[in-house]
């Protein structure tokens, strides 16, 4: 009985969580930015973009050179090697870019902003801020939240990009796929519209999901070190789950009615 | 400085992310290439298209001038309509021109290749190709290649027996 | 330091009526009255756990009371619209327990970080302002230093030139004495009563330092179990009649709150043994 009682707690506490989270997220989306605001965001999407760059773009140019190594061995089977291109670019495209750099993004820049916010709550420094009469949500959450949406994109281009160079280099410059019809077939089967913009669109709703937990759970963590320790964890794994879950709902609506 | 550093690599992110963005769209999905809606419209009766599907390209002497925007059933003939957009600067498709559905490479890509006829008149936007020839599918083949050597006189008997024991 | 009894000179600046506050279902505070004198410093002590903390997010208007009501000067606090408590709030300034500077920037820009958000005064007069809180902290010169590169004592005092960057009416201390060395100690405790005798600051200490606060306060309030126990100046405090009063100000081990969690005895002298 204790059990069942104890499964229900701990339900309704997760439901109750998300509800305060969604909360947070209309209360900080919306928040009209001041002047000093746009300082902040600058710096946060430095702390946020800028420094995941080096494990986006070294990730995105391995995951290239495998897709290219790979792609190539399944493909010359059939005698397709010239459909190389096409592999590499819509697999990147549609689905790892905007997918991996979520992963990614998730596990780095979402855990120090997990770690940075909840640390600032269990020093009394939000307590504080808000005492002097300043809004945290505004000074503190929003340009994070914000910065975290606008990098995601960015980075998820860049990981594709980075990514069909590797594989460009592995089919074409060491396995000897002809330059021309790499290039070729790319470009006639994939769709700027269906297949960049929707990988774009994928990783904007990653970018607003893996900050958001990233946030609220550093906003709502018990301030001592084992509840940072706790939130950070919860961030990685949450938005993990989350960014594979919705990419399977996306890919559904986005690709699956394809004729 | 330390705020003049973090601006200028903040614009370095968005100058990279554009740049890829602008290589993506270039060079990987060809944008430029792809017909954008300045065009005309023809269409075509098929018996079979066989695997050709939309967004397949549409040449001439081998050169891409347009691209399969629809196909679908024509509920009075029971035959496959085929419509495509055709680059407007080629207008001098003669009005006997033929389209035909044939495979490129291995991997068996359909596309649609026109071949120009002797007539004088063009086929304007709304017109129909009235000669076409539906793609080959491979078990017709088989079948037709069977039969014609089924058909093969006398020297061949022999094999004959042989072919068909076969099967 | 002056003896101030009872001075009914003008309403309290901050007035605390019937105040009940729950957390979940716990009872925090359970009807608590008490009154914040101006230009007076005035103790709230108890133990350690008893949401004295809270007492002061009441005040500062970061949590709502179940029932009952908070006055600051007196208007109603938890019925004070955004921009009123914005208002009301530069005219409070709060010391944390740790400090709670912000991490991210200097020491300038922490002090700064009131005048900035209240006031749109330019960069020299900011300047001017931050040179002179620190020189009242003693901290002149430590500008361009991280709240990382200080120490603890260094800690709390900038927080506190930052508290008092807005010349406000009221400051507040939460636990300034809990686990400092002596020195320390001392130098925060002239500090708050210079600070009082200078500019007449209307000042509450929450803390369970028994000597330091007695020492420096005006009035005390001892609250616990959600009530308040006993208050008085320091020497009517001394003399109280309640027991827990007395246990709390002398540090017995007996008395009203006891020393065994069990309550079960663990030998009785007839025969039996331990349970």
């Amino acid at each position: 009985m204790k059990a069942i009682e104890q499964l229900g707690r701990n339900t309704i506490d997760r439901i109750v969580g998300v509800g305060e989270a969604a909360q947070l997220l209309a209360r900080t989306l919306f928040l009209l930015p001041s002047w000093r605001g746009v300082g902040l965001f600058i710096d946060q999407m430095f702390r946020v973009g800028v420094l995941s760059l080096l494990i986006i773009v070294v990730s995105g140019l391995f995951i290239g050179l495998v897709l290219g190594l790979q792609g190539y061995t399944i493909l010359v089977d059939y005698g397709s090697e010239q459909a190389l291109g096409t592999m590499v670019a819509l697999t990147l495209v549609r689905e790892l870019g905007p997918v991996v750099t979520a992963l990614l993004f998730a596990g780095r820049a979402g855990s120090a902003l997990t770690a940075e916010i909840g640390l600032m709550k269990a020093t009394e420094q939000l307590a504080s801020m808000e005492m002097i009469g300043v809004d945290p949500l505004r000074r503190v959450i929003a340009p994070r939240l914000w910065a975290g949406i606008v990098s995601m994109p960015m980075l998820a281009l860049i990981f594709s990009s980075v990514g069909i160079l590797g594989g460009k280099f592995v089919g074409v410059d060491w396995l000897g796929v002809y330059d021309g019809s790499f290039w070729g077939n790319m470009q006639n089967n994939v769709q700027f519209l269906n297949d960049i913009v929707n990988g774009v669109i994928k990783s904007v709703v990653f970018g607003v999901v893996c900050t958001w937990i990233a946030v609220y759970q550093g906003y709502a963590c018990m301030p001592t070190s084992a509840g940072i320790s706790t939130a950070t964890t919860r961030t990685v794994v949450y938005s993990s789950l989350a960014v594979l879950g919705l990419d399977f709902v996306l890919t559904a609506v986005m690709f699956g009615g394809l004729s | 400085m330390r705020a003049r550093t973090t601006e200028l690599s903040v614009g370095l992110l968005v100058i990279f992310a554009a740049a890829a963005l602008f290589f993506l769209a270039m060079k990987v999905s060809g944008l430029t290439q792809t017909v954008s809606g300045e065009g005309y419209l023809l269409k075509a009766h098929f018996q079979n298209v066989g695997g050709l599907t939309t967004r397949a390209k549409v040449t001439m002497s081998g050169v891409t001038i347009g691209r399969v925007t629809n196909i679908y059933l024509d509920p009075k003939r029971l035959d496959a309509v085929v419509e495509m957009q055709i680059n407007k600067d080629v207008n001098e498709i003669n009005s006997d021109a033929a389209a035909s559905i044939l495979t490129a490479g291995l991997l068996g890509e359909k596309y649609i290749g026109i071949t120009l006829g002797a007539e004088d008149t063009f086929l304007k936007n709304g017109d129909e190709i009235e000669l076409t020839q539906s793609s080959l599918v491979l078990e017709d083949l088989i079948g037709k290649f069977l039969f014609n050597k089924a058909t093969e006189p006398t020297a061949v008997a022999p094999a004959t027996d042989a072919n068909s024991g076969g099967f | 330091m002056t003896e101030v009894a009872r001075t009914d000179q003008a309403k309290p600046l901050i007035d605390v009526k019937d105040l009940v506050f729950y957390r979940g279902s716990r009872v925090i505070y359970d009807g608590v009255n008490l009154q914040i004198r101006r230009g007076q410093i005035t103790g709230i002590m108890g133990p350690s756990g008893t949401g004295k903390t809270t007492l002061l997010r009441l005040i500062g208007g970061q949590l709502l009371p179940d029932s009952g009501d908070v006055l600051f000067d007196g208007r109603s606090v938890p019925h004070m619209s955004r921009r009123e408590l914005f208002q009301a709030r530069s005219r409070m300034g709060m010391l944390f327990q740790s400090g709670a500077l912000f991490t991210d920037m200097s020491v300038y820009e922490n002090v700064a970080f009131p005048l900035r958000a209240h006031t749109k005064l330019p960069e020299n007069l900011i300047r001017e302002l931050v040179a002179l809180k620190l020189e009242a902290v003693g901290l002149r010169g430590a500008e361009q230093l991280k709240p990382s590169e200080l120490s603890g004592g260094m800690n709390r005092r900038v927080a506190l030139a930052r508290a008092i960057a807005l010349d406000p009416e009221l400051i507040m201390y939460d636990e300034p004495f809990a686990g400092q060395d002596p020195i320390v100690m001392g130098v925060l405790a002239r500090l708050i009563r210079t600070l009082r005798d200078a500019l007449g600051l209307t000042t509450i200490i929450v803390s369970h330092d028994v000597d330091e606060t007695l020492s420096i306060a005006d009035y005390v309030y001892v609250i616990a179990d959600g009530k308040v126990m006993g208050e008085g100046t320091p020497s009517e405090l001394r003399a109280h009649p309640s027991a827990f009063v007395q246990q709390f100000l002398n540090g017995d081990a007996e008395g009203p709150v006891a020393f065994q969690y069990s309550q079960t005895p663990y030998y009785t002298p007839n025969g039996g043994g331990a349970t």
